[in-house]
């Protein structure tokens, strides 16, 4: 798996990146992939922000784990986001591990991986260092910028920190600050990480392991807060797992203990338990309101950018009124800004799932924006 | 695009920002952007309005008037427009009151009762009338609050709202309003156009 991730695309953010927590940081790697053709006039471009869990590998196949991209569902050839008429681009956000500057580097000073000598890193540090990239493609404004979840948090930064480097944006089923609930979920991940004695304070590396279960149990309070109730109850309901009868034991009886079991289990081979200690810890200091002092109408102040919110009626994790607030804050600043709830049994997860209704607008709202930006 | 949308058109100086309360399709929206080089925001409630309205790359937020208009800022357009709803509101009072917080101008365009056609349905038939712009039967019809051009004129005095201007229309006919024609007019026009604030 280490060699393959050397061969992934990365380029090196030599200008100095000065971090929220007051540290600079020099050359730092950011690892990234790009789909589709960018154009001779560069105005075919679209950033998508990954999510907490996600990766650079948007679409087709990740050469690293060989499974399907993340966002299959709306990136490729002939998708809502087409890469025969669309260069979009991905970059793995720092304090990942899917090749940019996270725990798991080696900090050249101690020959040694970071681990929690890892600097605490926040949204914006993760969106200044991808700015880096489009420098490097020689892209000076993009025609979309899109991403769900975290992605859709990043986006908001994005703008708010560059506010003429994207002709229109997608932030969806986001925040403009991390609630209360969303906290305490991301910390329960945390502490089921911390708790299991491999971890070890973060040096787990040093035997070459990981906090394997602990990195699993924070992964099912992750799937749990992605999928509805309704959504969960169609799905699994109280069905029992290729069994007969309750087994009066504490094995997986019913599907759903063995889909999460799964999920979990499968997760913590592609995944780094320190890097989900930092990328959720950067989640929960994500507050775009506290930045600006003005609040988030201040945030969104002389925005050009066009923007279409979307929101998913049964997510409960980045909730409608949510993502409503982003539309009111945007709406009071004088924003362009569109604003749709795709209505779902999918919860948050809606956005990487099949959903034809979501796909629908995704493509009309990108497509209706190149013909207003090509030049 | 319809007679009303043309009317309500030309009430719109060029170059300015309109919030479209009900903007259905964008029909009108559309129109100004091109034409007026108008600012335009839509609000809409019907899901597949507001894709349509997205497909052509007119800002529209999902939302319902009743509920959801409070979070426009005061005096944040020049014109807000409101086509043909009014009447469908379960609080039209509160509603008027929110267009004209949010609008510096407010164009409010009803299916006026008082049409003659509308009276003598009930007058001679002693039945609901059916018009073309009153379409649905008695049992599925949207509208909760007709009123007559005269009932609206009446109420902007009452509230002490400015009337600047209304027009009647009729057909391909379209005629001032004015306190002096108010009857005869009110008797007419199958639809009211207000310009008021």
């Amino acid at each position: 798996m280490n060699k393959k991730i050397e061969n992934i695309k990365k380029i090196n953010v030599s200008k100095p990146l000065k971090l929220d927590c007051g540290k600079t940081v020099n050359n730092i790697p950011l690892a990234y992939e790009t789909y589709g053709k960018l154009n001779e006039n560069k105005d075919n471009a679209i950033l998508v922000f990954h999510a907490l869990t996600g990766d650079q590998f948007v679409a087709g196949t990740n050469p690293i784990t060989n499974r399907e991209g993340w966002w299959v569902t709306a990136v490729g050839p002939g998708k809502a986001i087409d890469t025969n008429k669309y260069f979009v681009i991905c970059a793995n956000v720092i304090g990942g591990c899917m090749g940019s500057w996270g725990p798991g580097n080696k900090n050249k000073e101690t020959n040694q991986s970071y681990g929690l000598n890892f600097p605490v890193i926040t949204i914006r540090d993760i969106i200044r260092a991808q700015e880096s990239l489009l420098d490097h493609l020689g892209i000076k404004k993009l025609l979309c910028a899109t991403g769900g979840s975290m992605g859709g948090m990043q986006l908001l930064q994005f703008c708010a920190t560059f506010p003429d480097k994207t002709f229109s944006a997608i932030p969806i089923a986001c925040s403009a600050s991390h609630s209360a609930q969303n906290i305490a979920l991301n910390e329960l991940a945390r502490q089921a990480i911390m708790a299991d004695p491999v971890w070890d304070n973060g040096k787990y590396f040093l035997k070459n392991t990981q906090p394997k279960n602990g990195l699993a149990v924070a992964r099912m309070v992750g799937h749990i807060s992605y999928l509805s109730e309704q959504g969960m109850q169609e799905k699994f309901g109280r069905k029992l797992q290729e069994k007969a009868d309750y087994e009066f034991s504490f094995n997986a009886d019913f599907q759903v203990e063995s889909y999460l079991r799964h999920q979990g289990n499968t997760f913590v081979e592609r995944f780094d338990a320190n890097s989900i200690l930092y990328i959720t810890r950067a989640m929960d200091y994500f507050d775009l309101s506290k930045q600006f002092n003005g609040g988030l109408v201040e945030a969104f102040k002389s925005q050009k950018t066009k923007f279409l919110i979307i929101s998913f009626s049964s997510d409960w994790l980045y909730t409608t009124k949510e993502n409503k607030d982003i539309v009111i804050a945007l709406n009071a600043s004088g924003a362009d800004v569109s604003y749709s709830e795709i209505v779902t049994d999918k919860g948050h997860d809606s956005f990487l799932v099949n959903e034809p209704e979501f796909l629908k607008t995704l493509k009309g709202f990108i497509d209706s924006m190149y013909e207003k930006f090509k030049k | 695009m319809k007679k009303e949308f043309k009317v309500i058109a030309d009430l719109l100086p060029n170059d300015t920002r309109v919030l479209d309360v009900g903007c259905g399709d964008g029909s009108l929206m559309n129109f100004l952007v091109k034409e007026k080089n108008i600012e335009v925001r839509g609000l809409e409630l019907e899901k597949q309005n507001v894709q349509d309205c997205i497909y052509k790359g007119l800002p529209v937020i999902q939302g319902n008037a009743e509920t959801d208009l409070y979070q426009f800022p005061d005096q944040s357009f020049d014109y807000v427009v409101l086509s043909q709803t009014l009447q469908a509101f379960y609080n039209p009072d509160k509603v008027l009151k929110e267009l004209l917080r949010i609008g510096k101008s407010v164009i409010v365009s009803i299916p006026n009762f008082g049409y003659w056609r509308v009276r003598t349905s009930l007058l001679f038939f002693g039945k609901m009338p059916m018009t073309n712009t009153l379409p649905n039967s008695w049992y599925n019809t949207p509208n909760l609050h007709m009123c007559t051009i005269k009932d609206l004129f009446n109420y902007c005095d009452n509230k002490n709202i400015k009337i600047k201007k209304v027009i009647g229309v009729n057909e391909d006919k379209i005629s001032l309003i004015k306190k002096s024609n108010l009857e005869i007019k009110n008797f007419f026009s199958k639809l009211g156009i207000f310009l008021i604030s």
